[in-house]
């Protein structure tokens, strides 16, 4: 059993959590992820690990499923039945480079671990975050703080800059020479934004994310095309180079248990009264 | 559950009837009586020099159980098998004993072989680990000894260890402690209750057990390289995939996931468990081995019309007779000379294409070598599609250990007491030896708890 130790809406569903898992939190390094299985009947899920210090580790989700909506419901003092990790390979860290390391929506939660890492091997930094309004932005302020430059974006202009993350990565590499970059965060959003850098030769990073069962390279369920191949996202990635990654592929192979999950969700809801998802109940 | 009466077999276990199994993951085999035990286990010779024991990979002093039975001593049938093996209800239900023990015995060429793996069984499911005498466990040595991997490599060697006195830490990956045990055999083959049975009684022996741990990751090499001796019993890691067009599209599973989504992770009980699995109406499964068989059966239980394609004749199925049997009884459909070329459909399965295959020239595993018949394709419609065309050893740990000499397929090389080229580090099991059986694997647990032993107290290990 693991310990929950802090639980926080950070913006409209996605939500916060600080548990406790020394195993996790004293060898995790940027880029990789965890697994956690919430109850005895709980399936297990991977979630980045978007800060790992002393015996702590923090995950950021957004509520899409019926694991997410049972995890947004947890509470410090609550417990966690199962957390394995760090998994995947870390983060390439190069040095003396200019980096640029760019968060969409919820995926901004695993960029400031990377950012900072980033920066203390002595690269230049520079952040883009956006998300779809100023409502759903999140770690605006953790970022600011792990980059040299942050520069904020939303769809509807409500904070920051109006339009996308890719505008601004365009401007940013014209701008001055760039080493390498780092795109996280929904698959289409990867695919549209890394594909900014491809011209320019640009070595990009994304991190994928696609259902896993054990995550610990047994059961091939994370399987991915990248460069016509077949790799395994919880052993060979997360990250992989953007530019060969499939991302087709990937969006059809998220999408292979709609109804299961629709059933799933709409059962956990049944089960809870009509409050807000993750609402304190008597 | 619907219990009819068994159906008594060659083997004397009686068996649930297939209609009725089909629609359950309850237990196939049900085990013998007092009295059919008896009476099979008076069949034995009790040779002087025993033959069934030279075929038992952990040197289970068979004649002396056998003849505990007839006496109607069960207890210390249960208690001298213990003694070699402490994982015997396991061991009872999944060893291919026809090819080890009872492939071994003098009477299996005249009469037939004594049923010793319904015996085994028989003597480790009377009872239950209450009223067992605990097993004996050597004064402590005060060495730390690392076991990586709580499949049945690691809960042997982790046993012996203990046995001998040493202090053992037990590392699983996985939320339970089991390996294949849990996430491979399917409970109609092997019930998790038994499974977990046994690993209690390893656990009584004072082994620690961690679990959620990746070690490399969770526990770094070097806390690793700190034990005393290290044994790494990773088992087997990625699903080889055929290489065919079409492998990636939705409703194609490889066995390993589909059966942890069953087996480990209860997908069966879906939505009352978390973890769903596509149960398809119509399954094709790739493959012949016994995992092939598994995911098959399973399939069945799931409601699916299921074919298993596999590219040699019926006699070359490298699965167990028992397990093709049952196969068929539970309505698995076979489809052998035909071999899969291309899995149809997008963004989901459809179908799959196969071609024919004729039987040419012995190759070198001494079967003829199937080539395709040209113009013999057809297709078999199918919304879900499961791969069982093998695996290669776990990377994970192995990538992160400086200096081990690894096989051509990853897997770690060692000698005969699973010595790698790392000074006072071990493996054994599927990470060593490419997919094998349960009992090789404890076999190798066995001999390389015994070599580690040695090496501790001669001092080539510190």
């Amino acid at each position: 059993m693991y310990s929950v130790v802090k639980a926080e809406q950070l913006a409209d569903r996605v939500h916060e959590l600080v548990v406790e898992a020394p195993h996790v939190a004293r060898h995790a390094k940027a880029g990789q992820f965890l697994i956690v299985r919430v109850d005895p009947d709980g399936e297990r899920i991977p979630l980045t690990i978007s800060r790992a210090e002393g015996d702590l580790v923090r995950v950021i989700f957004m509520t899409i499923g019926a694991t997410t909506y049972r995890l947004a419901e947890l509470r410090a003092g609550d417990s966690i039945l199962d957390v394995a990790g760090p998994l995947g390979r870390p983060s390439g860290i190069p040095q003396n480079a200019t980096c640029v390391v760019v968060g969409g929506g919820v995926g901004i939660a695993s960029c400031p671990i990377i950012a900072r890492t980033l920066r203390g091997a002595g690269n230049r930094v520079i952040g883009i975050i956006g998300a779809r309004n100023a409502d759903l932005m999140i770690l605006e302020d953790e970022m600011r703080q792990a980059c040299d430059e942050l520069h904020v974006t939303t769809d509807d202009g409500s904070m920051g800059r109006h339009g996308y993350a890719a505008d601004v990565l365009k401007e940013v590499i014209e701008a001055e020479p760039v080493d390498q970059v780092w795109v996280i965060g929904p698959a289409i959003m990867m695919k549209v934004t890394s594909a900014v850098t491809r011209p320019k030769g640009i070595r990009t990073w994304v991190s994928l994310n696609p259902i896993m069962v054990d995550g610990t390279g047994m059961c091939g369920s994370c399987r991915v095309v990248v460069n016509g191949e077949t790799k395994f996202a919880c052993v060979d990635g997360p990250e992989f180079d953007a530019h060969q990654v499939d991302f087709d592929r990937l969006m059809q192979r998220q999408r292979i248990y709609p109804e299961e999950e629709r059933e799933a969700l709409e059962r956990h809801h049944a089960s809870h009264c009509g409050c807000e998802p993750g609402a304190r109940h008597g | 559950m619907p219990l009819i009466a068994g159906v008594s077999r060659g083997r004397d276990m009686a068996e649930r009837a297939s209609t009725v199994r089909v629609h359950d993951f309850g237990e196939v085999d049900l085990g013998l009586s007092p009295d059919q035990a008896q009476a099979e286990a008076d069949r034995c010779l009790q040779c002087k020099k025993p033959a069934c024991v030279t075929g038992c990979p952990v040197g289970v002093d068979i004649p002396a159980f056998v003849l505990a039975i007839a006496e109607g001593r069960f207890g210390e049938a249960r208690t001298g098998i213990l003694e070699a093996n402490l994982l015997p209800a396991v061991c009872g239900r999944v060893c291919p004993q026809e090819t080890q023990c009872e492939g071994a015995c003098v009477l299996s060429g005249k009469d037939r072989a004594i049923n010793i793996g319904a015996l085994e069984r028989f003597a480790a499911d009377l009872g239950g680990l209450e009223g067992e005498a605990p097993v004996a466990r050597a004064p402590a040595t005060g060495r730390r000894v690392a076991v990586v991997g709580s499949g049945p490599a690691g809960l042997t060697a982790a046993a012996e260890l203990a046995r001998r006195g040493h202090a053992v830490t037990l590392y699983e990956s996985l939320h339970e402690p089991g390996g294949v045990l849990l996430y491979g055999i399917p409970e109609f083959r092997l019930p998790k209750a038994v499974v977990r049975e046994e690993i209690e009684r390893v656990l009584a022996l004072g082994v620690e057990l961690r679990t959620n741990m990746l070690v490399g990751q969770s526990l770094p090499v070097e806390e690793l390289l700190a034990y005393d001796a290290v044994f790494i019993a990773t088992g087997a890691g990625l699903p080889s995939f055929m290489g065919i067009p079409g492998e990636e599209v939705n409703g194609v599973y490889s066995a390993n996931e589909f059966l942890t989504r069953v087996n480990l992770m209860h997908a069966d009980r879906f939505p009352d468990s978390g973890t769903p699995v596509k149960r398809g109406s119509r399954v094709v499964v790739t493959g012949g081995g016994n995992v092939a068989m598994d995911a098959a059966r399973v399939a069945r239980r799931l409601g699916a019309r299921v074919s298993l394609v596999y590219r040699r004749r019926e006699e070359d199925l490298p699965a167990r007779r028992e397990e093709v049997r049952h196969a068929r009884e539970e309505g698995v459909e076979f489809m052998t000379c035909a071999a899969p070329v291309r899995i149809l459909g997008e963004p989901c399965v459809t179908g799959v294409e196969c071609v024919q295959m004729e039987m040419c020239a012995l190759d070198e595993s001494g079967r003829p070598a199937p080539r395709e018949c040209e113009g013999s394709s057809f297709v078999i419609d199918a919304d879900t599609v499961i791969q069982a065309i093998g695996t290669s050893p776990n990377p994970l740990l192995v990538r992160l250990l400086p200096g081990a000499e690894t096989g051509r397929k990853g897997n770690l090389v060692v000698d005969e007491d699973g010595r790698t080229s790392i000074p006072r580090v071990y493996a054994g099991g599927d990470i060593a030896t490419g997919a094998a059986t349960v009992i090789l694997a404890m076999g190798a647990g066995k001999r390389a708890a015994a070599a580690i032993d040695a090496d501790l107290r001669s001092g080539i290990a510190p």
